[in-house]
């Protein structure tokens, strides 16, 4: 195990560079959006990955609710952590796009709107995590992250009737995408996951570190008191 | 089921009757929304023919932070004196508990929006273009989503630093689908524009959904210690 970790590294660093090379020389240039339509090899990729982070985030906690195992909440945390990120990456390459394409910055169009809720959800499952004092912040995660789940379909559902009512935003929808496009897509994106991938593997063994070094503590002063006691009675 | 319902009307009963000789929640509630509709007033001309297209949105947030400063006063009855502990070790229902709850978060709720409605009628001049019978269902409905998935959260938050804080910030997320489904519903019924069926339906749908996720995982959050 300890042999994979810097394998994947080291393929993610050069497929990482090859993918950035084929988004930027490798890729045709989109016929009607010029040069600014490669940042979409950042925003898709992005998405998608936080999208399946989430995926497992959820995957995770109903795992924790069920067998309660430390291995699960602690891949619910890193997926949460790592997919807000890539989720953040995504909201901020959205309107660096949208600005010279669409002319505006931002529309309440359907996936927008549902990136940034989910988005929303899951910061407020991270805010919960940071704030919880008692030792269940595993627990009442877990089962905040079960109502963020069932929360976005009625999300998606609400913001599609309420978009399709209104006035159709400026989105183009549909078409046809080059293969050549695709294919720099698709690599891209594995080489994406595969960072996010290597970010929560490393994340993964600090929050065990850490877990083991609070508890090595919380030992350390449960032996302790007696010696302590009577080291600050001589000194005071 | 009958040890739930008895248990239910119990805990409802000692609540409504605690509140009907404090007040506390409704009064801060009434006084909340009543602040929050003049500072909307302000913002803009609250009786001209086009704030009715706002007006959903607008009674619905001035009900959502009443209710937050309700739902927050929920369980800080019950922590005082080791009420949750010693339930926590009855062989009582989780369930019955959160259910009495929550009806109890209902109706305090549905007064608060009985006196409201006639100072927004008032205020802002409201009158419904469209079908006005759809109004209570789209009020208990939108009610039922603030207060489960509320009182859920609320017991969540107790086990949080600052507590009153992290309500808040967990229930308006999640919540979003709701707030819109009930800020659309009362805006169509009010311009007549368009129909609330559809925001009607999904109201009950995410009634249904988190009335049920809230009663399989209460058990879950009050063991939690």
């Amino acid at each position: 195990m300890k042999r994979v970790f810097p394998i994947l590294a080291v393929f993610t660093g050069g497929l990482l560079s090859y993918a950035l090379y084929e988004a930027l020389r490798g890729a045709p240039t989109e016929q009607t959006m010029g040069e600014v339509q490669r940042i979409f090899y950042y925003h898709v990729p992005s998405a998608w990955t936080a999208f399946i982070l989430f995926f497992f985030n959820f995957f995770a906690s109903v795992t924790y609710l069920i067998w309660r195992t430390n291995k699960a909440d602690i891949v619910a945390l890193v997926t949460a952590e790592v997919g807000v990120i890539f989720c953040t990456v995504v909201l901020v390459t959205g309107p660096i796009w949208a600005r010279p394409v669409w002319g505006i910055w931002w529309t309440w169009d359907l996936r927008l709107t549902l990136t940034l809720v989910l988005w929303l959800i899951y910061v407020s499952y991270l805010v919960l995590r940071r704030f919880s004092s008692s030792g269940q912040t595993p627990l009442l995660a877990a089962v905040l992250a079960v109502f963020g789940a069932l929360d976005v379909p009625l999300v998606y559902f609400s913001i599609w009737f309420f978009r399709t009512q209104h006035p159709q935003p400026v989105v183009g929808g549909g078409g046809s995408i080059d293969p050549r496009m695709l294919h720099v897509l698709l690599i891209n994106w594995l080489a994406f996951s595969c960072f996010a991938a290597l970010v929560c593997w490393s994340r993964y063994r600090l929050e065990v570190l850490r877990r083991a070094v609070d508890e090595t503590l919380a030992l350390e002063a449960l032996l302790e008191p007696p010696a302590r006691t009577s080291r600050s009675g001589s000194a005071g | 089921m009958n040890a739930i319902a008895s248990l239910t009307r119990a805990t409802l009963t000692k609540d409504l009757r605690l509140e009907w000789r404090s007040k506390d929640a409704i009064n801060s509630m009434l006084f909340f929304s009543l602040l929050v509709v003049v500072i909307f007033s302000f913002s803009f001309d609250p009786t001209a023919e086009e704030s009715r297209q706002i007006a959903g949105g607008l009674v619905w947030v001035a009900f959502l932070f009443a209710a937050v400063v309700a739902l927050n006063q929920t369980w800080a009855r019950e922590m005082r004196n080791q009420v949750l502990d010693s339930y926590r070790v009855s062989p009582a229902p989780p369930n019955a508990l959160f259910l009495a709850k929550v009806l109890g978060n209902f109706i305090f709720v549905t007064v608060l929006q009985a006196l409201m409605t006639p100072l927004f009628i008032v205020f802002y001049n409201l009158r419904a273009l469209g079908p006005a019978y759809q109004l209570p269902i789209v009020a208990a409905l939108g009610t039922w989503a603030l207060v489960v998935n509320g009182t859920f959260f609320a017991a969540m938050s107790l086990r949080t630093r600052s507590r009153e804080i992290m309500l808040p910030l967990l229930l308006f997320p999640i919540s979003i689908p709701a707030l819109l489904a009930m800020v659309e519903a009362t805006g169509a019924i009010l311009t007549g524009d368009f129909s609330a069926r559809f925001w009607i339906v999904l109201l009950a749908a995410y009634d249904v959904v988190f009335t049920i996720a809230s009663l399989f995982l209460f058990g879950f959050v009050l063991q939690a210690e």
